[in-house]
């Protein structure tokens, strides 16, 4: 999710060299999070930096997009989600919609390539669901993977939690 | 009275581009290069500059630029109620030089916006730059470098303007100008015969300061009518907003009464004194009634030293189910609904007072003789094609936008899909519950009703040329108790 218009968007620029230090951190540890590329007998959910969410069930490999509770309380009330269209084939990285709030409005991308195969239409009459269930009943799209390998390189709950956890001291700090 | 802008700085960093991997925008407030570079450390003194002896004049050998405690992280400044907005659990963001509050952790940006409509707000505004231009020619002077009407101007009757540049009438800065009266109190006493209060932007700081300093300069080497400008450096400045801001007001006057203050008009100001919580008496405060939020309410201009405890005893007087701190970000949302405009998003340097819908600021006594910058241009583009004039080929309207909200930057098209203005502002109004927007729009689409559309992320949505206020004002002109 990236803030696409908004005037504290326009306050904040990226901090690079925190977000570069973030991800050779990570590159430089083991991964906490086993592979799963070839089995993955567990339910998988991880986190970008830029605050979407996705799980992917034990078997198969349609995988749920969201956005973060972090993210959602940040934004404030949610008033419109634009929602991707069902067949859409997107690329990692692409934008598949956008989150609006009184304060700004914030770009949804995907962290995988495939084809959206659903929109949550609940969205469209409910916007507040994303603050109310983000992880939950707020899901934005589900998106048929084509390579669930692209899911390695994201963080895991425990590492979200550590990187939030870190955006927010440092946020203090720079008070 | 509606001159406040907070969210000019930012209106070079519009864009999608430059917001790339901005996401933490939401979610962290950060300052920016681009803001830090604006070179904001003017000058700081912990005196109000109004006392006689203290003043230092804009110009001239007494300037002296020195950092100070005031002086904040990155080359930022900080009002007078900086630690005060940290103990409220503000969300700090750079804006205008400053460090200022976007909001405060207790309400969300729409429950602070809709808190301001029924209740109470404060808000720090002392980023604002507040100034006094006095002197045998203040009148002419300020008379040449805006359409105002100050012949008719009252003492301690304030008026919304725009300080405009020569030869195009484009907008400088919008501004408040007050006359003030023959004050002797210390520290509002002058040692000028006429003098004029005067309020500009802060994102404007560098170019209005530019822009006076050539224009004093110009003047008094051509008048014997000299004019003088101080800035009242470090001075607060809030502003109490809502129904309940007079009666709030009124309960800590020096002689508390609930209608104390009815006979405050919007427009007007007045020097007031009110009892601290500690039983002591503030100096005199000079409440002008008026905001920039459509609401009833007052700015109220106080020494650097009382802001503080001015603040905290108004918080603690009319307790937490009345009045709350509120920032930046509900100040935007409510602006926008009462169809004020934001210099550098909805005014620039090349945009006049007519196509800024803001005819009406200059006076009907100027628009005979003009005598004002840019008058040749503005007094032709006032009447129509026509009956004559030169008309404008593109004026700021109101719009409600079905679906996405439309922000700054959006383009706005007609039914065919051709380009016909874009949207300087824009939010999903709290008070409305629809996408409002304000925006620049080619002549002859601007008629209320006309249906256009918005291009929001590539699809054009349907939205309708409104009237604006989007709500209606409720400024305090008489009448019945305005609680």
């Amino acid at each position: 999710m990236r803030a696409s218009s908004s005037f504290l968007g326009a306050a904040n620029p990226s901090r690079p060299s925190y977000r570069t230090a973030q991800a050779a951190k990570r590159l430089s540890q083991p991964p906490l999070q086993r592979s799963f590329a070839s089995s993955r007998p567990f339910e998988i959910k991880k986190y970008t930096e830029d605050h979407e969410w996705i799980e992917l069930p034990d078997s198969g490999n349609t995988g749920t997009i969201g956005v973060s509770k972090y993210a959602a309380d940040a934004l404030g009330d949610v008033v419109y989600v634009e929602l991707p269209t069902v067949g859409l084939e997107v690329g990692a990285g692409d934008t598949i919609g956008a989150v609006e709030s009184v304060k700004s409005a914030s770009d949804i991308m995907t962290p995988v390539s495939g084809v959206v195969t659903e929109a949550n239409s609940l969205l469209e009459e409910k916007p507040a669901t994303i603050n109310k269930s983000p992880e939950d009943q707020g899901w934005i799209a589900r998106i048929q993977i084509e390579n669930t390998e692209e899911l390695e390189s994201l963080m895991s709950e425990e590492e979200y939690q550590k990187f939030t956890d870190e955006v927010k001291a440092d946020d203090e700090a720079g008070h | 009275m509606s001159a406040k802008r907070p969210f000019s700085t930012f209106a070079s960093l519009g864009g999608r581009a430059s917001l790339a991997r901005a996401n933490c925008s939401i979610l962290r407030s950060r300052f920016p290069v681009a803001c830090v570079s604006r070179g904001t450390t003017f000058n700081f003194v912990e005196n109000s500059l109004w006392r006689s002896g203290l003043q230092q004049p804009l110009l001239g050998p007494l300037v002296r630029y020195h950092a100070s405690k005031a002086e904040g992280g990155e080359g930022l400044s900080r009002t007078p109620l900086h630690d005060l907005h940290l103990a409220h659990g503000a969300k700090m963001v750079p804006f205008g030089g400053y460090e200022m509050p976007v909001q405060y952790n207790d309400l969300s940006l729409a429950e602070s916006h809709n808190w301001t409509r029924e209740k109470a707000s404060l808000f720090d505004v002392s980023h604002m730059v507040q100034q006094r231009i006095g002197g045998t020619g203040a009148e002419a002077f300020l008379s040449k470098i805006t359409p105002a009407s100050l012949a008719t101007l009252s003492p301690h009757q304030s008026t919304l303007s725009a300080l405009l540049h020569p030869g195009t009438g484009g907008i400088v800065d919008d501004t408040i100008i007050t006359r003030l009266g023959p004050e002797t109190s210390s520290p509002w006493s002058s040692i000028d015969s006429d003098s004029f209060y005067v309020v500009t932007n802060a994102g404007c700081r560098e170019k209005d300061r530019d822009f006076f300093m050539k224009a004093l300069s110009e003047w008094n080497q051509e008048h014997a009518d000299q004019v003088t400008h101080y800035v009242l450096h470090r001075q607060g400045l809030i502003a109490l907003q809502g129904p309940l801001a007079a009666e709030i007001l009124a309960e800590r006057l020096e002689e508390p009464g609930v209608h104390k203050l009815d006979d405050i008009l919007f427009g007007q100001s007045r020097f007031l004194r009110l009892r601290l919580a500690s039983g002591q008496l503030s100096s005199p405060i000079l409440a002008s009634r008026g905001g920039y939020t459509g609401e009833d309410g007052f700015e109220i201009s106080i020494t650097p030293a009382e802001t503080p405890s001015i603040v905290e005893t108004l918080l603690e007087s009319a307790g937490k189910d009345r009045l709350r701190l509120a920032g930046l970000g509900a100040r935007d949302s409510l602006r926008l609904e009462a169809g004020m405009c934001l210099y550098g998003h909805d005014l620039d340097d090349s945009t006049t007072p007519v196509e800024a819908g803001l005819s009406w600021i200059v006076g009907q006594d100027r628009r005979s003789h003009g005598g004002f910058n840019g008058d040749e241009v503005i007094l032709k583009q006032i009447v129509p094609k026509s009956k004559g004039g030169s008309g404008v080929s593109r004026r700021r309207v109101g719009l409600i936008v079905d679906g996405a909200p439309a922000r700054e930057g959006a383009k706005i098209v007609d039914q065919e899909g051709k380009e016909i203005g874009q949207v300087t502002s824009g939010c999903p109004s709290p008070t409305l519950k629809a996408n409002i927007a304000m925006g620049y729009i080619k002549d002859g689409y601007h008629k209320a009703g006309t249906k256009v559309q918005v291009v929001v992320r590539g699809k054009p949505r349907a939205a309708g040329i409104t009237k604006m206020p989007f709500i209606p004002s409720k400024y305090w002109k008489g009448g019945a108790s305005p609680a």
